[in-house]
C-alpha cells in the first residue's frame, strides 16, 4: 500500500474525528432533550466510523500506530480532515447546516466505498452508508425546520450558510492522491461526488426558503494539512490527558 | 332545591373517597400495580410526582459532569463508552419525565421548577470532576449508589414508574461496571493513574454514601413511602448495603476507602458518620457547583427557545398546507 492511499483514507477518518469531537459539545446542552440524544448518536456513529478507519489506516501505514496513536499523538499539519467539521458549533443552525453539508457529502461517499477493493474499509462502508442516510434526514429535517420556521431561525439559517458555504465544496476537489486512490479502485474521485451532492442540497435548501449560494472560492487545504485557526484548539483539548501521560494505557 | 342539588354529590363523593382509598390500601398491600387511569389518594399522586420528577432532573443535570469529560477522553474507545453513557442518562431522564405526565403533569412544568430552582435533584451533580479518574469513580460509585437506591424501585407500587426503572436500572448496572472497569485500568497502570484514581475515591466516597438522602433518625418521607410501597428500604438500610458492597471492590482496586472507622464485624462493614452538615449545605445550594449546574440547564434551555419554535411554527405550516 503506498503512501498516498492512507493519506486518502485518513481523509475521511480525520473528518469524521473532528466532526465528533465537535458533536459531542452539544451533549447535556442541546435545545431539547431529544436533540440531546439525537446529537449523540451522530456523534457515536461518526466516531465509530472514525476508529475503524483510523484502525485500518494504521494497520495499511504498518508503521504500528493504532486508532489512538492516530488520534492523539498527531499533530494539526497532520490531520487531513475537510475543514468543514473543525468549524465551532456556533448556534443550532451553524451545527445543523454544518451537519448537514457533510452528510449530503457522506450520502455520496460511503456507496462508493462500499465496493472499494479493500474489503476492510468496503465493510466500513456499508454500514456507514447506512448510518449516513439517516443522519442526513435528521440534519435536512432540521435545515428545513429552521429555514421556513420563524423569522428569527430564517435569519440565523441565512448567517449560517454565510459561514460555511465557503467550507462546503472542499470535499468535490481532487488532487494527486485522490486520483492515486481512485485508480487502485480504494475511494472514489471527489469531484465524482459533487452533481448527487448539488442535486440534494440544493433541493434541502429550496424546499427551506433558502437561497442557494453561488460557487465561491471554496476555500480547500485540510485535506492537505492546512487548517484554519480552529484545529489547534480543538485537538489541544481532545489530545491533552492522553498527552500528559505518555506510554500510559486507558 | 338548589343547594341540596350542589350538596348531595358532594357527600356521595366524600364517601367514595373514603371507600375508594380502603380499596386503594387494600391493592397496594396485596402488592397490585396502581396505574395511571386508577383511583388514588392525592397524596400518593404527589409523593410520586416529587420523587419522579426529582429523579428525571438528576438523570438531566448528572449529564453535566461526566459530560465535562467528553471532549478530553483519553482514548476513543473511552470517548464511545463515556458519550453512549451520558446518552444513556438523557434517556433516562426522558422515560422519567414520561412517567410523570402519566400522573397529570407535563414534563414543560417539571422543567420549569428544575430551572426556577425551585425543584430537587441529587446532590451529588453539585460535585466537580476534576480528572478523568472521576469519571470512573462517578460510574462505580454514582451509578452504583443509584441502582441500590432503584433495584427497589422496579417493584414500586406504581406502574409506569417501576416499568421505567426495570429499563433504567438494566443500563445503570453497566454503567456502574464500566466504570469500575475504567478504575481498575488506572488503578493497576501507572502510578500517576493509580494516584488519580485514589484521589477520586478520596472525593467520591462520602457523596455518593450520602446519596441514600439523610439518616433514618431524620427523614420525613420514609413512613408513607414505604407504607405505600413506593419504597422497599430505609435510606439507612440501602446505604448499609451499598457499603457492604463497594467495600470489597475498593479492596480488589488496591484503593483506600477514606474513612478511618470502617471495619468489618463479621457481617457488615460499619462505617463513620458521613458530614450532614455538608450534605445539608449543597442540598440547600451552597455546593461547590450548584449554581454551575443550573446555569447550564437554564442556558440550554434560553438559547434553545428560538429552535423550539421554530419547530413549532414549521409544524404548523405544515398543517395549513
Ligand atoms: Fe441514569
Ligand atoms: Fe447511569
Amino acid at each position: 500500500m503506498g503512501d498516498h492511499e492512507v493519506e486518502a483514507l485518513l481523509r475521511v477518518a480525520d473528518s469524521c474525528l473532528v466532526l465528533a469531537q465537535r458533536l459531542t459539545g452539544w451533549c447535556g446542552h442541546a435545545p431539547a432533550l431529544e436533540e440531546d440524544i439525537a446529537l449523540a448518536n451522530v456523534a457515536l456513529d461518526v466516531l465509530g466510523q472514525a476508529r475503524g478507519l483510523l484502525t485500518r489506516a494504521g494497520e495499511l501505514e504498518a508503521a504500528g500506530r493504532d486508532e489512538d496513536a492516530l488520534a492523539y499523538l498527531r499533530d494539526a499539519p497532520d490531520f487531513r480532515n475537510l475543514l468543514l467539521v473543525e468549524q465551532p458549533n456556533g448556534d443550532f443552525a451553524h451545527t445543523m447546516l454544518r451537519q448537514f453539508l457533510f452528510d449530503a457529502w457522506a450520502v455520496e461517499l460511503w456507496p462508493e466505498l462500499a465496493s472499494s477493493t479493500d474489503p476492510v474499509i468496503a465493510g466500513i462502508a456499508g454500514k456507514a452508508a447506512k448510518e449516513a442516510a439517516y443522519h442526513l434526514r435528521h440534519s435536512a429535517g432540521w435545515v428545513e425546520r429552521l429555514g421556513d420556521g420563524t423569522d428569527e431561525s430564517h435569519r440565523r439559517m441565512l448567517a449560517s450558510l454565510e459561514d460555511l458555504w465557503p467550507y462546503a465544496g472542499e470535499a468535490f476537489l481532487d488532487d494527486d492522491v485522490d486520483r492515486a486512490a481512485a485508480e487502485a479502485g480504494l475511494a472514489p474521485l471527489p469531484s465524482s461526488l459533487l452533481a448527487g451532492w448539488r442535486a440534494r442540497v440544493e433541493a434541502v435548501l429550496t424546499e427551506s426558503t433558502l437561497p442557494v449560494p453561488p460557487d465561491p472560492w471554496w476555500q480547500r487545504g485540510g485535506r492537505q494539512g492546512r487548517h484554519t485557526e480552529q484545529l489547534t484548539r480543538l485537538l489541544a483539548e481532545m489530545q491533552v490527558v492522553h498527552r500528559a501521560y505518555p506510554g500510559a494505557r486507558w | 332545591m338548589c343547594t341540596q342539588g350542589l350538596d348531595q354529590p358532594r357527600t356521595l363523593a366524600a364517601e367514595d373517597v373514603s371507600a375508594r382509598a380502603e380499596h386503594f390500601e387494600a391493592r397496594v398491600a396485596a402488592e397490585d400495580k396502581i396505574e395511571p387511569p386508577d383511583w388514588m389518594p392525592d397524596a400518593y399522586r404527589a409523593l410520586l410526582i416529587r420523587q419522579i420528577a426529582q429523579h428525571a432532573h438528576s438523570e438531566i443535570v448528572g449529564m453535566l459532569p461526566e459530560g465535562n469529560w467528553l471532549s478530553r477522553a483519553p482514548s476513543l474507545r473511552r470517548k464511545g463508552i463515556l458519550l453512549a453513557k451520558v446518552q444513556d442518562e438523557a434517556g433516562h431522564g426522558l422515560y422519567l419525565y414520561s412517567a410523570a405526565e402519566t400522573l397529570g403533569v407535563t414534563r414543560d412544568e417539571l422543567v420549569d421548577q428544575l430551572l426556577a430552582g425551585t425543584a430537587k435533584y441529587s446532590s451529588i451533580f453539585n460535585y466537580p470532576t476534576l480528572t478523568w479518574a472521576d469519571v470512573g469513580a462517578v460510574g462505580w460509585l454514582v451509578d452504583g449508589a443509584a441502582i441500590m437506591n432503584q433495584v427497589p424501585l422496579c417493584r414500586c407500587s406504581y406502574g409506569p414508574y417501576a416499568r421505567a426503572m426495570v429499563r433504567i436500572c438494566r443500563e445503570e448496572s453497566f454503567h456502574q461496571r464500566q466504570g469500575f472497569e475504567l478504575l481498575t485500568v488506572l488503578a493497576q497502570g501507572t502510578p500517576a493513574q493509580h494516584a488519580m484514581a485514589q484521589d477520586a475515591l478520596d472525593r467520591w466516597w462520602w457523596p455518593a454514601v450520602m446519596m441514600f438522602g439523610p439518616p433514618d433518625s431524620e427523614s420525613t418521607h420514609n413512613d408513607r413511602s414505604l407504607r405505600w410501597k413506593v419504597k422497599r428500604f430505609t435510606n439507612d438500610e440501602l446505604r448499609q448495603k451499598f457499603v457492604d458492597l463497594t467495600v470489597p471492590q475498593a479492596q480488589f482496586l488496591a484503593l483506600t476507602v477514606p474513612d478511618p472507622d470502617l471495619a468489618y464485624d463479621g457481617e457488615h462493614w460499619r462505617f463513620g458518620k458521613p458530614d450532614w452538615s455538608e450534605f445539608k449545605r449543597v442540598v440547600k445550594g451552597d455546593g461547590p457547583c450548584n449554581r454551575e449546574r443550573l446555569v447550564a440547564r437554564r442556558t440550554a434551555h434560553e438559547d434553545g427557545a428560538w429552535v423550539r419554535e421554530a419547530a413549532v411554527a414549521h409544524a404548523a405550516k405544515r398543517v395549513l398546507v
